[in-house]
């Protein structure tokens, strides 16, 4: 048992927990905070995806211990207050395009979808077909081509 | 049909309740029984989902409309939601009949209810069929309520009286809210209305395009699904499983050391592994890891793709045309394994005391998993609660409760309250699959006309819950189908036909029984069936010297899909010029009182198969897919058409990339890297879907685009390579992965999450 503490959606926390358990099971077992769904536990679905310091990553192969104390961790609980509203835009696009079905799913493809963004704005160009091809967030339930058409209209919002 | 609605009356229950409460008859048995044809082909008039309705009639005024104080409207559907909106579609039935606004409208997930009896059943894509009257009687009966209920205290005729997003007005400016006579309006004693429905012409929310009501909390991540349940002390447990299919425990070696890693508390035998429990699911992980377990063999060690193939052919009825004096054509298709799992893994709480246990879990027949695991349990059934959760996908797989019975088996063990998730290589590896099957096809043929078509449709026994089961058996002297089937032959005489004029026909079903862990996947028999079917019309056509849009013009017999059809031929653009290497396929389904075209385009030129993405199945592209589906009624047209993406997506992985590699008596696959479901690198960047109603009642929609769009794949590769598949998935051949080790069951987390 150690002790670990970061930001998260905001707030400090603190956690006493072994140093390997996987960020994933300290937020959803111990913390309980449950947008940030288990698929697989292998860095493959990608329906745990969350922002470290902005930055897209899957809490379910990432050890507690990784994360330092200063680090910000948003979860899709804490994505609409990172632009100070109700919804974040690309969450608005979704309802839009009534894109969950089961839903599952779709807080990963959400959090992929704003780090999509941010990071093609970076690099100073739009988001193209081969930037959605590349996403690789499951949706067992087949809502990718709302996905697309909500991450298009979701980004000309943000 | 829709318009017989207008001049019947329909029959509910004002309830003795402090707020007003209607309960519903849960079917109208009219429907159901006058459906009972003596067709050589059941499907078309009597189908699966006719045989739910039917078997959902006895039991009466069950389910109820609850108007509560603050004007809103409580309704417990008894079915499972599992994304394919149903609660959507109930809201909308309370809303339109009850003239609310669709936000007043509640739906939950009832309990299990042993008096509903075969009635809590979602499958076979009949919800929405089976209550879109019960519901609308209920609602339109409460809302009758309320009027007389304002007529009576006004001192007015009800007839004087209109009602708008749940407020009654009078001419002379009256008004009052549901709120405000939500308790004048209860009744003291049961006592019977009737009704009349609105005509379909009257709808202003059914028929028109809404979201789903659960769709804030889903983007929110606020949606409550089994996986986010907290019970207290319901802690984190898993299950270390064996190396081949149903394997058993012979010994485990050290429970002490595993007892003593950090977060373990207890770990326990039971049927199907050995169970650890631990405050997170980590630690469940690494302890089940650790564990150093003796195995016995399972239930088809031994057993691989090549093994069970040879006993399917060998299993093979036999044709009964010899084709001597006529023309003909025999083909012959393999279809692998392939997986139900949905994205959020088996799970279930189960608190089990001494005399008395609860149950968590997403269930499509709870009450034969409440009736199961009370027996499991040694406990009378009403000793039993078993609550319905919010599932992440089904797709099948709930129709079992293996899950919950072995969360049961475990709290039971331990006496402690657990909270049961199987592990994402679990569920590919020891959940149930598809099974494998063959389906064999002779057509004959002489002068431009068809003069017989067989299918023999070979499998590895499919298990059906026991609720269908149990509805088979009980409702089997109303069946339109002669003589002593077995309960499979009958769900497949129920859900297949052929929509072609193609003379003598004849469909026929065999099982092996071989012990795998199987079950229905979505659409059960007829992605393969169709698919098989389909190819086989387009070979004939290359027979016939005619191209697969005038063969089918040619023999088509049933109008509903003829519109479908010659609707997709001109919104697809049959027929555009296309480059070498990329071509259309067309393919079409009659089922649940539906019809469906589905018309794509494959690129399968180099360039396009061969475009590298790390980790994933590549191969031919769908670039351009369109579905256009006749429901009858569409209740949300905008759920409808999500029903249909989905749909496509599942029939696209079936033709291309999805199965189970059988070896050794288990499964090779082990994650989403190896189980090649659709992801976006295959979905089609053009997706259509047109939706042709032509009136009627509603069909089921949630398995219906399956068979064809796995069809019009198979048939577009086929033009586009000029190889016609004989073995599905086309990609099944290539092992397209390293597999994960069958022992420890479950793969260790990486740790190199933030690298990339
Ligand atoms: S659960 Fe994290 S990637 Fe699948
Ligand atoms: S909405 Fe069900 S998995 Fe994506």
């Amino acid at each position: 048992m150690s002790s670990h503490t970061f930001v998260l959606n905001g707030e400090r926390v603190t956690v006493e927990v072994a140093d390997d358990v996987r960020l994933l099971w300290v937020l959803r077992d111990l913390l309980g905070v449950t947008g940030p769904k288990y698929g697989c536990g292998l860095n493959v679905c990608k329906s745990c995806t969350s922002h470290i310091n902005g930055k897209a990553f899957n809490p379910c192969s990432v050890p507690v211990s990784a994360i330092k104390a200063d680090d910000e961790i948003t979860t899709i609980e804490g994505l609409p207050a990172t632009v100070g509203q109700e919804l974040h835009p690309m969450q608005e696009a979704w309802l839009e395009q009534d894109v969950a079905q089961c839903g599952y799913c779709q807080p990963g493809q959400i959090m992929t979808a704003v780090a999509l963004v941010h990071r093609v704005r970076a690099e100073g160009r739009a988001i193209t077909d081969a930037d959605l091809d590349q996403i690789r967030n499951i949706c067992r339930c087949g809502t990718y081509s709302r996905i697309r058409t909500a991450i298009r209209s979701g980004a000309a919002k943000m | 049909m829709a318009e017989d609605l207008r001049r019947r009356r329909f029959l509910a229950y004002l309830l003795a309740a402090p707020t007003l409460a209607v309960a519903v008859q849960w079917i109208d048995p009219q429907r159901a029984d006058a459906a009972v044809p003596t067709l050589p082909q059941p499907e078309e008039i009597f189908d699966l989902g006719d045989l739910q309705n039917l078997a959902a009639a006895p039991t009466a005024n069950l389910v109820s409309v609850q108007v509560n104080r603050d004007g809103s409207v409580a309704f417990a559907v008894p079915r499972a939601e599992v994304g394919q909106g149903i609660t959507t579609a109930v809201a909308m039935m309370v809303a339109e009949e009850m003239d609310l606004p669709l936000d007043k409208v509640t739906v939950t997930l009832a309990d299990a209810r042993p008096e509903l009896l075969m009635n809590q059943l979602t499958g076979g894509s009949n919800s929405v069929r089976s209550i879109y009257t019960p519901v609308r009687t209920a609602a339109a009966v409460a809302r009758q309520r309320l009027v007389a209920t304002a007529a009576k205290q006004w001192g007015v005729k009800d007839s004087e009286l209109t009602t708008r997003d749940g407020v009654i007005s009078h001419a002379s400016g009256r008004t009052a809210t549901y709120a405000s006579l939500a308790v004048a309006a209860a009744s003291s004693k049961v006592e019977a209305a009737t009704v009349q429905l609105k005509s379909t012409s009257d709808f202003t929310v059914l028929g028109t395009p809404q979201n789903r009501i659960d769709a804030r909390e889903a983007v929110m991540g606020r949606k409550t699904f089994g996986m986010d349940m907290q019970v207290p002390n319901a802690k984190p447990t898993m299950v270390r499983r064996p190396p081949t299919i149903n394997g058993t425990v012979r010994s485990v070696n050290n429970k002490a050391a595993v007892l003593a890693m950090p977060g373990v508390t207890d770990v326990a035998v039971v049927s199907r592994g050995v169970a650890v429990r631990a405050d997170t699911f980590g630690q469940c992980i690494d302890g089940l890891r650790a564990l150093d377990v003796s195995w016995g063999p399972g239930t088809v060690d031994g057993e691989s793709d090549e093994t069970v193939l040879a006993k399917l052919k060998a299993a093979e009825l036999p044709m009964l045309v010899p084709g001597l004096l006529t023309e003909v054509l025999d083909a012959e298709f393999t279809f692998a394994f392939a997986s139900n799992s949905p994205l959020e893994p088996d799970n279930a709480i189960a608190d089990v005391r001494k005399d008395s246990a609860e149950i968590w879990s997403s269930l499509k027949v709870p009450i034969v998993a409440q009736e199961n695991i009370a027996a499991q349990l040694g406990l009378p059934i009403g000793a039993v609660k078993v609550h319905v959760a919010q599932g992440g996908g089904s797709f099948g797989r709930h129709l079992f409760h293996d899950v919950a019975a072995e969360a049961a088996e475990i709290s039971q063990k331990v006496g402690k309250p657990v909270k049961l998730m199987w592990s994402r290589t679990d569920d590919f590896r020891q959940g149930r699959t598809h099974p494998m099957c063959t389906s064999r096809i002779r057509v004959t043929h002489a002068l431009g006309n068809v003069i017989s078509y067989e299918q023999r449709h070979t499998s590895v026994q499919t298990e059906f819950s026991h609720g269908l089961g149990e509805m088979l058996t009980s409702f089997a002297a109303k069946l339109p189908i002669a003589g002593n089937l077995s309960f499979a032959e009958s769900i497949f005489l129920l859900t297949q036909s052929s929509p072609y004029n193609f003379g003598v026909t004849t469909q026929l079903l065999n099982e092996i029984p071989l012990k795998f862990n199987t079950g229905s996947m979505r659409n059960i028999y007829s992605p393969n069936v169709v698919t098989a079917q389909e190819l086989v019309v387009d070979r004939l056509a290359a027979k016939m010297g005619k191209d697969p849009v005038s063969m089918r013009r040619s023999f088509l017999r049933d109008n509903r899909l003829k519109a479908v059809f010659e609707k997709a031929v001109t919104e697809g653009q049959w027929g555009r010029a296309l480059p070498q290497g990329v071509a259309q396929g067309i393919a079409v389904h009659a089922e649940y009182q539906a019809a469906v075209c589905c018309l794509v385009e494959i690129d399968c030129r180099p360039e396009t198969v061969d475009r590298p993405v790390t980790d994933g199945v590549t191969g031919p592209r769908v670039t351009k897919a369109l579905i256009v589906v006749d429901p009858g009624f569409a209740i949300n047209p905008r759920g409808l058409e999500a029903q249909m993406i989905g749909g496509m997506n599942d029939g696209i992985a079936m033709a291309l990339t999805s199965s189970l590699h059988m070896r050794d008596g288990i499964p090779l696959e082990g994650s989403w890297d190896n189980y090649f479901y659709t992801r976006q690198w295959n979905t089609p960047l053009d997706m259509r879907v047109v939706i042709a109603p032509s009136g009627g009642t509603p069909s089921g929609a949630g398995e219906l685009a399956v068979a064809p769009s796995m069809a019009a794949v198979a048939c577009a590769y086929a033009r586009a390579t000029g190889t016609a598949p004989t073995y599905f998935p086309i990609n099944h051949g290539t092992l397209g992965f390293e597999p994960y080790p069958t022992e420890p069951s479950t793969p260790p987390s990486p740790v190199n999450g933030l690298d990339s």
